[in-house]
């Protein structure tokens, strides 16, 4: 497992040092622009900058601003023990040397997301909607995808790559405004001599601005989605069932709402896309997750065992393809790991309305609503700053009293 | 003169090649206890919710005395058990017996509504899930901690200090699967 998480580090390392060196390239280029005389080299010197502070940032608070962002909130095991018992599970079965943070997200749209540059400090995410729709062995699923991108160290490798991207789109809108508003002035300042040497670097750092950008994140994306089926291989390996995952992903895919509090930027952390797609044509380049269907196909087609090994040929059978998606490393790992069977609890049934009131008194828990049930049937919601000591049931008037 | 130095590096060499070898082999034993306490944490939690359950489900239960008779049977069995192995068999039994209530409930719809039940039934089956991912590890790392005890050159090592083989933590699977499904 080791050797894997080896494997994804070097490849990662390569990868960011393309963006690095994009980045240094747009730096000279701009520099260049204005100053031809050495003003490659104060370009680099202010790349290196936005890029250090940018890092910083997000290094040491990174995971506090995207759980703020999300509007997620930490939970204790007594307003959903279920959840924690999942994590816990899982935090075994991944061999995390840490409990994961468990945060409820307020929100009905399906999703989820995992924080943490280091296992020993991670956090995981879902929303109210999802833990109302998904049963236990569902709800495992989609915690172990999010558990194995804390273990693979995807969370890591996506924060600094998403931070590279970011300064390299930055740097470059910085630069193309600043040619709209004044970039002329320096260009006719220079002698004549230089002026058509000048006017090529001009034209390459325009194209390099225009270009950089969009090359940098189409990298970004494909391997933000083969993480995706890294991950989905992991899950299995960790849950050893692989009809879990795939189901929770069916109901995520047929969900109707939107996420409302993810972004462009936010959007590799989910399990699943959080942003519909408007116009499907460039989905395949410019999506940060791969297909939905084509994953659940995936995860259906395992048969046998639920090593790499076997999801690894799932994946040959339904891409038809040969291209590797697990580190040779992993599938180097031969012992066959058993399927589990399906938990023999009970699930509700996924009625509309059931599902609505789940998610709503997920939400109210997670606020610190009290409950009282009435003899009567109803539910008797309390919110937190109800400071009387007792209340009378609204359908049949019985008196309750409250503890607090 | 040389041959004394001789002498003296071939010792120093031997003496710190069996240093490097036990320290390893201590390591790998400190990694199957390890491995072994989080199971076990696990199944002393598991025999603390067996009672409660016991308690929550009799008032309901009139009919089912063979299989809660089982259960606590099967429960000061695995206590009482002192090996590996027999904590194993024990703790297999126990899991059949359980899956048998858990089968009979679906014939009692007033516990299945009981919260108190629910949260006692999630509390169990996420115990056991642990169980089953923390025997996982176990089992790799007291394989990879017997293998190194057999293997030459380490076994002289283990054979001079007293290695001892660990015991696999294996719950028959035969047990596990006589639990019979439930459809709908």
């Amino acid at each position: 497992m080791w050797e894997l998480i080896e494997a994804n580090k070097r490849k990662s390392l390569i990868l960011f040092f393309s963006l690095g060196l994009t980045l240094l390239l747009l730096g000279y280029f701009f520099g260049s622009a204005y100053y031809p005389d050495g003003g490659g080299f104060i370009g680099i010197f202010f790349a290196l900058v936005i890029w250090g502070i940018l890092s910083l940032i997000s290094y040491f608070s990174g995971s506090k601003i995207l759980l703020a962002v999300s509007g997620a909130k930490e939970v204790t095991k007594e307003v959903h023990p279920q959840l924690f018992n999942v994590v816990e599970e899982m935090k075994i079965s991944a061999g995390l040397p840490a409990m994961p943070k468990v945060y409820i997200i307020n929100e009905a749209a399906p999703n989820a997301f995992a924080t943490g540059i280091k296992p020993e400090n991670s956090a995981v995410a879902v929303t109210a909607g999802l833990l109302a729709r998904l049963n236990r062995d569902e709800l495992q699923g989609v915690v172990a995808h999010e558990v194995s991108h804390i273990v693979n160290r995807d969370v890591m490798f996506m924060t600094f790559a998403g931070i590279m991207l970011g300064s390299i789109v930055l740097i470059s809108e910085v630069f193309l405004r600043s040619l709209w508003f004044g970039g002329g002035r320096y260009s006719s300042k220079s002698s004549k001599s230089s002026g058509q040497g000048q006017m090529i670097v001009m034209i390459v750092a325009i194209v390099f601005a225009i270009l950089a950008p969009i090359l940098a994140q189409l990298l970004y994306f494909a391997i933000s989605r083969k993480r995706e089926y890294l991950a989905d291989a992991s899950a299995v390996r960790y849950t050893r069932y692989p009809e879990g995952l795939a189901s929770a992903l069916e109901k995520i895919a047929n969900s109707t709402e939107e996420l409302k509090t993810a972004n462009k930027v936010t959007a590799p952390m989910y399990i699943a896309n959080p942003l519909k797609q408007k116009g499907q044509k460039l989905t395949d380049l410019t999506s940060t997750h791969p297909p939905i269907s084509e994953r659940i196909r995936i995860l259906r087609e395992m048969s046998g065992g639920a090593n790499y090994v076997n999801y690894q040929n799932a994946f040959n059978k339904i891409k038809r393809s040969n291209s590797q998606i697990i580190p040779s490393s992993g599938l180097a790992d031969q012992t066959s790991i058993g399927l589990k069977e399906a938990t023999v609890i009970p699930s509700s049934l996924g009625l509309n309305k059931q599902m609505k009131r789940d998610t709503g008194d997920i939400m109210m828990k997670v606020n610190q609503y009290a409950f009282i049930q009435c003899t009567c049937g109803l539910k008797i919601k309390i919110p937190p700053d109800y400071k009387k000591s007792e209340l009378f049931c609204p359908r049949c008037g019985r008196k309750h009293s409250i503890l607090n | 003169m040389t041959g004394l130095i001789i002498l003296l590096v071939v010792v120093a060499v031997v003496v710190l090649f069996v240093i490097s070898m036990y320290n390893s082999l201590i390591q790998l034993r400190n990694r199957v206890k390890n491995a072994w306490s989080q199971i076990d944490v696990q199944l002393k939690r598991r025999h603390d919710l067996i009672p409660n359950l016991l308690e929550t489900v009799k008032g309901y239960m009139k009919h089912e005395r063979e299989i809660m008779e089982n259960i606590t049977k099967y429960r000061s069995q695995a206590i009482d058990a002192s090996t590996v192995g027999e904590k194993a068999q024990a703790e297999g039994l126990l899991s059949g017996a359980l899956g048998q209530l858990r089968v009979q409930v679906e014939n009692y719809p007033d516990l299945k509504a009981n919260q108190n039940f629910l949260a006692l039934q999630e509390e169990l089956t996420s115990t056991e899930n642990k169980i089953s991912y923390a025997r996982q590890s176990y089992n790799d790392q007291v394989l990879f901690y017997n293998n190194k005890i057999q293997m030459f050159p380490s076994n002289i090592i283990a054979g001079m200090f007293k290695f001892l083989q660990e015991e696999f933590f294996q719950v028959e699977d035969e047990k596990e699967r006589a639990v019979p499904k439930v459809s709908f």
